[in-house]
């Protein structure tokens, strides 16, 4: 299959970026999108021009590494996949791909289509744990936990901290990854002792990240990799309500 | 130079203790006058970092990902074992070390096995303290899970993201001494030499990947947890970005190499498409219970698989292995496809892949219940590959998935350098030369989060350090040697892209220190490995320059040493003149072409000396004693 790309390219944060079209020659229909930049980069490089930089790592939608804005699609049109997991078939043959990054005030450009997603760990620094030291816990039977609450907790447990949320958020908000942690340890007894702290903790982070609110659109649940429900983000609310009042 | 495993005194149940007992502590107040880097924050590092640093050392973490939590443990898929015998099926700490000795086909030190079969019920506690979401049963407790052909369920499982789940876990318990400031966490830095001060490892050179700045980091001890050496056959399980540099750079530093030879092939992966292939992505072994795995009796038959009648087929496995069938270990299943498609069986348009077939499971019972049971798994089939798994059978194909060796270490998890620990995939220690399934996240986390915090201390607590400053000569030394390094590959503006060599190598490495070596195609790969390495430090093309962000650089740094650990790999692999576990010696398999162990002659871990450039490397043995789980045939018959 032929494809030609719009690509930006930008040198650094403090660089203008633009798009630069390629095209992608005689890619096999199987190929992954990053297994087509591949051959691409491969192109450039022998033309002794500077790769195409992009994140990526596991390339099984796991490691949350990787992430395009697909033609206008955080992860593209597929549902439920992450960037690395699109297949080229999906595309029509002679189709023309834009090719951008995440586009977030609290994601700075590193190169081309790699950005810093630090903001995320900082929230996640500030309270996005159970305060439990290593050693010195009870046996792991010794809580029981409804069977549903613990299936809830894994879904949310689940994203991949990619940042595909707020990259499709109009507002840039980083809500639903805030949520999907707050709302698995709220869900779990252990996570009962600090709940208050840690919704406090990590959404006063992340409003000093400079990351929007929510005003529900749902188009982060549209494409999370993972399918995480905006239930979540009801959950969350609720906990920072009660934080508040309690 | 002598190899000391300093396994302690006692009968096995009590070595640990005994061990914990007679190790010296660091007072509480003195600990925060230690400064401990630790390279690498997957499950091994993070956990270790974390424990470290809630006792109240100074920690110093490095990881060459942007966050920790995008380090490859993440993608294990199936469980974790823990005997905690809460199904009441006869597990115990004993079985567990029992079953993994034997599943290692002998090759394990028993004193370190038996720890860990120890510790692993410990890790469970503080996963679920974390906040870990393991599967549970409708009262409420923890659900189990019988894996890899284990006789009892004692694998605790975070539905197909275990090893996502643990990782995040450690991360949580890291992300939390980060905040607290107790943690210096440097994101986006490649390890790239180790500094060895007055013969003790006393810091690395790491590479800052968005500056390309070269930066020094010391303390009083290294700990290394930067996982396997998979990649070395360039198609593999393992994520891109996953090398063998530190533990590399840490072994031509001095540290010797255990077992290099052995690595793990999982017989369930989908096979490569085509030569743009940039991995392989391996299905979960748990297909093996429904699916029969078939070839055409023709050779090249090109008929579709609807159009090969029933007598056509050959069922190889079950023909071979009529009691165990389709659930051989992972080895022999394996070897056995390979062999079928090197001998022309092969099927699907590259002819390198076998069928796993799942037409008579859907027949008993039902698409829905196969739906039920693995659609997840048949998603992932069909997106990959556009084939739909339930109107025609998958094709599989083995691939490399995990590496047994590693640096060597002895009980303390310490390398022949002092003061140089090695945890997790990264070192050799606990599956000899098979790993079982669901015993990896086993091993990084017990490493990490109940061996490292006592071991260190013993040795913090015994030895005189002389200050050592990041910019003191050694590590002065050492920066230059690696921008030296730097330069040579911008020098020599050849016309091939690293991968280009990366790839020759893997061709190599599959082809012939894969599965089914023998002497004739071992000792050609230590022709054509050197022969590439000449070619690449001759042709390569590396672009950009070392001033910055640059992923030719890192590619071709990792490259580098890819190239010298393959020779490595395939002189262990020659030397070991017997079959055992996953590696496969061809000349040495009993009449039904099993595995051939020679216990005589081979049961010591091969720990390999480097003795300089160009040189050849040393073997020491250490000699492994089987006091308790005596050696016997593995037979799947």
């Amino acid at each position: 299959m032929n494809f030609t790309l719009k690509v930006w390219r930008q040198k650094d944060r403090n660089s203008e970026g633009g798009f630069v079209s390629y095209t992608a020659k005689d890619i096999p229909p199987d190929a992954s999108i990053l297994e087509m930049l591949d051959v691409v980069n491969n192109d450039l490089i022998m033309r002794g021009e500077e790769p195409i930089a992009f994140d990526h790592d596991c390339r099984e939608g796991i490691c949350g590494s990787c992430g395009l804005v697909i033609s206008g699609r955080a992860h593209g049109p597929h549902r439920g996949a992450a960037t690395c997991e699109v297949r080229m078939r999906i595309f029509r043959d002679g189709e023309t791909i834009t090719l951008e990054p995440w586009r977030a005030k609290p994601f700075p450009i590193i190169r081309d289509l790699m950005v810093d997603r630090t903001a995320l760990e900082r929230i996640m620094q500030a309270g996005g744990f159970i305060s439990v030291k290593t050693g010195g816990v009870p046996d792991a039977n010794a809580i029981p936990i409804r069977k549903d609450a613990a299936e809830e907790a894994m879904d949310a447990a689940a994203c991949i901290g990619c940042g595909a949320c707020v990259a499709a958020c109009k507002n840039g908000s980083a809500m639903l990854f805030v949520a999907a942690k707050v709302s698995q340890l709220a869900l779990l007894p252990q996570g009962h002792a600090e709940r208050k702290e840690r919704v406090l903790k990590m959404i006063t982070q992340m409003d000093a990240e400079g990351f929007g609110t929510c005003s529900n659109t749902y188009a982060c649940e549209a494409e999370c990799p993972k399918k995480i429900s905006v239930s979540h983000i009801a959950r969350l609310n609720r906990e920072y309500l009660r934080a508040g009042v309690l | 130079m002598k190899l000391e495993s300093k396994i302690p005194e006692g009968p096995i149940e009590k070595k640990w203790d005994n061990h914990r007992f007679q190790m010296k502590l660091v007072n509480a107040a003195n600990k925060r006058k230690y400064t401990i880097v630790v390279v690498g924050t997957g499950l091994a590092g993070a956990s270790a970092a974390a424990a470290l640093a809630e006792l109240g050392y100074e920690v110093v973490a490095l990881s060459y990902h942007e966050s920790p939590r995008r380090a490859h443990s993440i993608a294990a898929q199936g469980g974790i074992n823990a005997p905690k015998n809460y199904t009441n099926d006869g597990d115990s700490v004993y079985r567990l070390f029992y079953d993994t000795v034997k599943g290692g086909d002998y090759r394990a030190r028993e004193a370190n096995v038996y720890r860990l079969a120890q510790v692993s019920g410990n890790i469970i506690d503080q996963c679920v303290a974390q906040g870990v979401p393991f599967a549970r049963e409708y009262g409420g407790l923890l659900d189990n899970r019988s894996f890899g052909g284990a006789q009892v369920s004692r694998t605790f499982y975070a539905r197909g993201q275990t090893g996502q789940q643990l990782l995040l876990g450690a991360y949580s318990a890291l992300s939390r001494q980060i905040g607290l400031g107790k943690i210096k966490f440097y994101p986006r830095r490649e390890m790239v030499d180790l500094v060895v001060s007055d013969g003790l490892a006393r810091g690395v050179v790491a590479r800052n990947l968005l500056t390309g700045e070269l930066e020094t980091y010391a303390g009083h001890a290294v700990v290394l947890a930067t996982g396997g050496y998979g990649n070395t056959w360039y198609l593999s399980t393992m994520a891109k970005a996953s090398n063998a540099t530190a533990i590399w750079r840490a072994y031509k530093r001095g540290a010797l190499f255990g077992n290099p030879c052995f690595a793990q092939i999982h017989p369930t992966c989908i096979p490569q498409s085509g030569p743009y292939q940039s991995k392989l992505t391996l299905m979960s072994e748990s297909l093996r219970n429904d699916g029969r795995i078939w070839v055409p009796k023709k050779k090249a038959d090109k008929r579709r698989p609807d159009e090969i009648p029933e007598d056509e087929r050959d069922y190889y496995l079950e023909r071979l292995y009529p009691s165990f069938g389709n659930l051989v270990p992972r080895d022999v299943a394996s070897r056995r496809a390979k062999e079928m498609c090197d001998n022309g069986y092969g099927v699907g348009p590259t002819a390198m892949a076998v069928y796993l077939d799942f037409s008579d499971a859907i027949k008993r019972n039902g698409k829905a219940w196969i739906e039920e049971k693995y659609g997840n798994l048949f998603d992932m089939y069909h997106e990959i590959t556009a084939e739909d798994p339930y109107a025609s059978p998958m094709r599989i194909y083995p691939a490399i998935h995990y590496t047994m060796g590693g640096i060597w270490v002895d009980y303390n998890l310490m390398s022949t350098v002092p003061g140089l620990y090695v945890l997790g995939e990264a070192n050799f220690s606990d599956h000899g030369a098979n790993r079982l399934g669901a015993s990896a996240l086993m091993q990084g986390l017990a490493d990490g989060y109940f061996i490292i915090p006592y071991t260190i201390g013993d040795y913090l607590a015994t030895t005189q350090f002389k200050p050592a400053k990041p910019d003191a000569a050694p590590f002065k030394e050492t920066t230059a040697e690696v921008r030296e390094r730097i330069k040579k590959l911008f020098s020599i503006k050849g016309k091939r892209p690293p991968d280009a060599f990366h790839r020759a190598l893997g061709k190599v490495m599959w082809d012939y220190v894969g599965m089914g070596r023998t002497k004739e195609g071992l000792t050609k790969a230590l022709k054509l490995i050197p022969q590439i390495r000449q070619e690449f430090w001759e042709d390569v093309k590396v672009v950009g320059t070392g001033n910055d962000l640059n992923t030719e650089l890192e590619r071709a740094g990792r490259i580098v040493d890819f190239l010298e650990l393959a020779e490595l790999i395939a002189i262990d692999a020659l030397h070991r003149r017997e079959s055992c576990g996953g590696h496969f010696r061809t000349e040495y398999q009993t009449e039904d072409g099993e595995a051939k162990r020679n216990d005589r002659d081979y049961a010591y871990v091969a720990a390999w000396e480097y003795t300089g450039e160009g040189k050849k490397p040393v073997l020491h043995k250490e000699k492994l004693v089987f006091e308790y789980v005596k050696p016997t045939t593995r037979s799947y018959k």
